[in-house]
């Protein structure tokens, strides 16, 4: 009988080995994809197990984390000043996963990141339980306070950005909603969460970064830039070769102004009055394929543009006709772009050319403080060369010294801005949107703060007035708030 | 003149009996789960538990009694079977005792029952009662081939107990439960022991009429028509189990046990080929009727699908548990297992230990069970009867098999089957009659091992070596 016997003790072992062959399958092969499996409820539990990391502004944390006495979830995300910091921190919801900083710094905020390796191996030893580390961001707390306050009940957007660094300085947008409201999983919070999910204004939209507006006259200075840039411009102050009534090219619409004197009108002048005639002759004379090279070293036509939260992609359409790009040029037809995107094209001029990839996450820390990883500020590209960003500042400056951009006047400081209305909607039935650009000059030369303000209103008039009337008081109060922190 | 002759006479060199080694690994058996107690209580709760002391205590205490008794009563048997049943048994006790301080399944316990009660005490009682029963199995039964006797009692006592189960209300779908006032006995792991009983002596008497009276046809000797009664019997028996306590388990271990049995007891492989036929031609005609059969290969094959996830939640979670233990594994008390909930310490505790001490641990784990397997068929090989053989290896073989048809239920291998792990799950039908299970297996090693008696001395030896010129 033994014979049979050592078969069957080869089949036991073969019963054994299959085992061990499949646990090896589940836990060495395929253990990170169930490790992170959407059902597996430790990716939660591990997210709030411990107290999480703060995001940090100015120092002071704007997030915050409290005990409960849940079962599954220890800690539960609280947040200072929600809706105001909302389109920075995004949310940590028990129930409803994470977005933005929240959820790309999960590691640091968790603890679990293996930069963190050497700390946790050190609780391991020490017996301390699992800290998270905190994100410091670039923001400005002042900044955006003046933002999110100016723009109020109103619907709409601010970006600023320190043109010398990139380092993001104010990112509002309204109407917005407080992530502590569901940071939790009771009834209580699938209420508040459903509430915003079906609130027409969309308040969970973050406006600043990830909502494209039609630019409007604000447009223009990119389209001054592209002009001198490309040599259909030398002199500002020269006169253009612009009729009036300007006809669109290939047809038989007049563009209409709703400024004076646009007829032959110099640069520097066409953009104190927002001339679209003159514009819109000048994007056609640079091209479609030259305007389109200009905007993408601006920033348009990138879908990859992280602060690490991804913007939108802004739009210059690259196969459009040349009706369409004259219309484009400024600011109209499918030409579309972020707050965020406006606030970089005015930060490059204002940096005399140089543009710095816009970032919002100055540091990560340990949870005992130590620096990880510092970012350092870098430069995305050069759209302009210095002589031609100096002109455009001066042509900015000019706009609100006695242009459109009085609204935005600073006492005792060089501010140069440029004011737009966009029309959007079917035969532009819509509401507009009132926009404003513009930067502030320290004494030196140099810019500590270059904004985009973008407001939907219904109160906003069909010409650049609405811009400087509505828009340019909130950039004002923004750079204000930026030069004060400064001193 | 005499002449003195110098005659060496050569005994057999006495076996050692191993009962040294046996107590020196039992030590490490004891030592290692009252090692994983502390780990548990240091991770949970920061501080040494209170009852580690009594804990080692108690576990020591049991497996000295169950040495004491080897070294008494079953002198040579093998060393390493007990040192490992213990460490499995301690080690499970450790895992139930973990997962009653899970806050997660005291609040389920409490939303669902209304109040809960921890299971590591009971655990421990029938642990107790378990190796009461080994100790009873080799004090009373002095030489296996006594079971011999039992063959035809065995069959009726066996088809009993399992048909019992058919008669009480089913438990979370299945019907292998019977209940007697408080508690509540799963017969069938009684049954498999019993019915191993059953076959031995069966076959036994039965393996030359299975053997030899057969044509060959195309390489195979074809059994004749009438000696086809048995496995066809058993196959019946095995699907009427399918079917009316709708117990995939139980009904793959009594007909692979069968199989394996008759195999060994006529040494033709026919009768696999057979088995093979028949437990296909089974599985695919009840699974084509019983909806039950078919919900549990769809949740094996699709886990995570969203429309049946309420349903299938257990065994993803299962899944996600053993994914999440990693290589390393979370270490002891800091895994998130629990979230399996329902028969997380029963049917599901080895997802705790995956989770918990990783692929490492698992792998340390199945190899236990292998080992004791393999001592099984060791002690099957050595056996001189027969009887002895089949009955060795059909315990070590439902073993293998219950094993398996667990492990890789849980582990998403096989469609999941309602069968706890032995000696680590919660459920004292379970732990006592795997105890049961190693006291026979012990009697039969000794037996095995035992050095052959000496032969009577004859009385003309003294005669035969004078020879005188």
């Amino acid at each position: 009988m033994n014979k049979p016997l050592r078969r069957i003790a080869i089949f036991c072992g073969l019963l054994v080995l299959a085992l061990l062959a499949r646990t090896n399958w589940l836990q060495y092969v395929e253990a990170e994809e169930l490790n992170t499996h959407s059902k597996n409820r430790r990716v939660l539990i591990e997210r709030y197990a411990g107290e999480r990391g703060n995001i940090i502004v100015d120092g002071k944390p704007i997030t915050g984390s409290v005990e409960t006495n849940d079962t599954d979830f220890k800690y539960k995300r609280t947040y200072v000043d929600g809706p105001m910091w909302a389109p920075v921190t995004g949310y940590a919801s028990q129930a409803f996963d994470a977005n933005q900083i929240e959820k790309l710094q999960d590691g640091i905020l968790t603890g679990n990141s293996d930069q963190l390796f050497f700390d946790r191996t050190m609780a391991m030893f020490t017996g301390d339980k699992k800290v998270g580390g905190n994100v410091v961001t670039t923001l400005n707390g002042a900044a955006q306070k003046a933002a999110f306050e100016r723009l109020g009940s109103k619907k709409g957007a601010v970006a600023a950005i320190d043109p010398q660094t990139g380092k993001i300085l104010a990112l509002a947008s309204t109407p917005s909603y407080d992530p502590s409201t569901f940071a939790g999983y009771s009834g209580k919070d699938e209420k508040a969460w459903l509430a915003l999910e079906r609130d027409k204004d969309k308040p969970k939209l973050n406006r600043a970064l990830r909502e494209v507006y039609p630019p409007g006259s604000t447009f223009k200075v990119l389209t001054a830039a592209a002009a001198l840039e490309h040599g259909a411009v030398d002199d500002i102050n020269a006169p253009t070769d612009t009729p009036e009534p300007y006809i669109l090219p290939n047809t038989r619409t007049p563009m209409i102004n709703h400024a004076n004197g646009c007829k032959n009108a110099s640069l520097n002048q066409a953009l104190k009055v927002s001339c679209n005639s003159v514009f819109a002759n000048l994007g056609d004379k640079v091209g479609r394929d030259k305007m389109v090279e200009t905007a993408q070293k601006f920033g348009f036509n990138n879908p990859e543009i992280d602060t690490p939260v991804r913007a939108a992609a802004s739009v210059y359409d690259k196969t459009m006709d040349r009706p369409g790009n004259a219309l484009s040029s400024i600011g109209q037809f499918n030409t579309a772009t972020t707050p965020l995107q406006m606030a970089m094209v005015t930060a490059a001029i204002a940096n005399d050319g140089k543009l710095m990839k816009p970032y919002m996450i100055d540091q990560l820390e340990a949870p005992n403080l130590d620096v990880i990883t510092k970012n350092e500020p870098q430069e995305m590209s050069r759209p302009l060369s210095q002589k031609n960003a100096q002109l455009l500042q001066e042509m900015m400056e000019n706009v609100v010294k006695e242009g459109t951009g009085t609204n935005a006047k600073i006492e005792g400081v060089e501010v140069g801005g440029k004011t737009g209305t966009a029309q959007h909607g079917e035969n532009n039935s819509k509401n507009p949107y009132a926009w404003f650009i513009s930067y502030a000059k320290s004494p030196d030369g140099g810019s500590p703060v270059a904004v985009a303000v973008v407001v939907e209103d219904s109160e906003a008039k069909r010409d650049d007035i609405s811009g400087g009337g509505l828009a340019a008081p909130i950039a004002k109060a923004v750079m204000k708030a930026v030069l004060d922190s400064k001193k | 003149m005499s002449v003195v002759t110098n005659t060496t006479t050569i005994g057999a060199i006495e076996a050692p009996s191993r009962r040294n080694t046996e107590l020196a690994l039992l030590a490490f058996a004891v030592v290692i789960p009252v090692f994983a107690y502390l780990n548990v209580g240091l991770a949970l709760n920061g501080e040494v538990p209170a009852g580690l002391l009594g804990y080692g205590l108690g576990l020591g205490l049991l497996a000295g009694v169950a040495h004491l008794v080897v070294r008494k009563f079953a002198m040579y048997a093998d060393p390493l079977l007990l040192p490992l049943a213990t460490l499995l048994n301690g080690l499970g006790l450790v895992m139930i005792w973990r997962l009653d301080q899970s806050p997660r399944l005291i609040q389920r316990a409490k939303t669902l029952f209304g109040g809960f009660s921890p299971d590591a005490p009971k655990q421990l009682l029938y642990s107790a009662i378990g190796i009461a029963l080994f100790v009873g199995v080799l004090i009373l039964i002095k030489d296996h081939r006594i079971l011999q006797r039992y063959t035809y009692i065995s069959m009726a006592v066996s088809l009993v107990l399992l048909i019992m189960p058919v008669f009480f209300p089913a438990v979370n779908g299945a019907k292998i439960w019977i209940s007697l006032g408080p508690f509540t006995i799963q017969p069938g792991e009684f049954a498999k022991i019993i019915i191993a009983i059953f076959f031995s002596g069966y076959l036994m008497v039965k393996r030359d009429a299975l053997a030899l009276a057969s044509r060959r046809f195309m390489g195979l000797y074809l059994p004749r028509g009438r000696d086809l009664g048995p496995i066809l019997v058993v196959w019946v028996m095995s699907i009427l189990i399918l079917v009316f306590e709708t117990d995939l388990g139980t009904s793959l271990l009594f007909f692979g046990l069968f199989v394996i049995m008759l195999y060994v007891a006529t040494e033709r492989t026919s009768w696999i080929v057979f088995g093979l036929l028949m437990s296909a031609v089974g599985a695919v005609g009840v699974a084509t009727f019983e909806p039950h059969v078919q919900q549990r290969v769809e949740f094996w094959l699709n886990p995570f699908a969203e429309k049946t996830w309420e349903q299938s939640e257990q065994i993803g979670q299962a899944l996600m548990s053993f994914g999440s233990g990693g290589t390393l594994g979370t270490g002891l008390g800091q895994g998130d297992s629990d979230l399996i909930g329902f028969a997380a310490n029963s049917d599901f505790i080895l997802s705790t230990f995956g989770e918990e001490l990783g692929l490492a641990g698992m792998m340390a784990f199945l190899m236990i069970y292998g080992l004791i397997v393999e001592r099984g068929v060791r002690t099957a090989l050595a056996a001189r009867d027969p009887f002895g053989k089949l009955l060795a290896i059909g315990l070590s073989g439902a073993l293998a098999i219950q094993v398996f048809v667990v492990a890789g239920g849980v582990m998403g291998l096989i469609p999941l089957t309602g069968m706890t792990m032995p000696f680590v799950a919660y459920g004292g039908s379970s732990v006592i009659a795997n105890w049961a299970l190693v006291g026979i297996l012990i009697r039969i090693s000794d037996t095995a091992r035992r050095p052959a008696p000496a032969p009577a001395p004859s009385p003309d030896a003294e005669m035969t070596q004078v020879v005188r010129p």
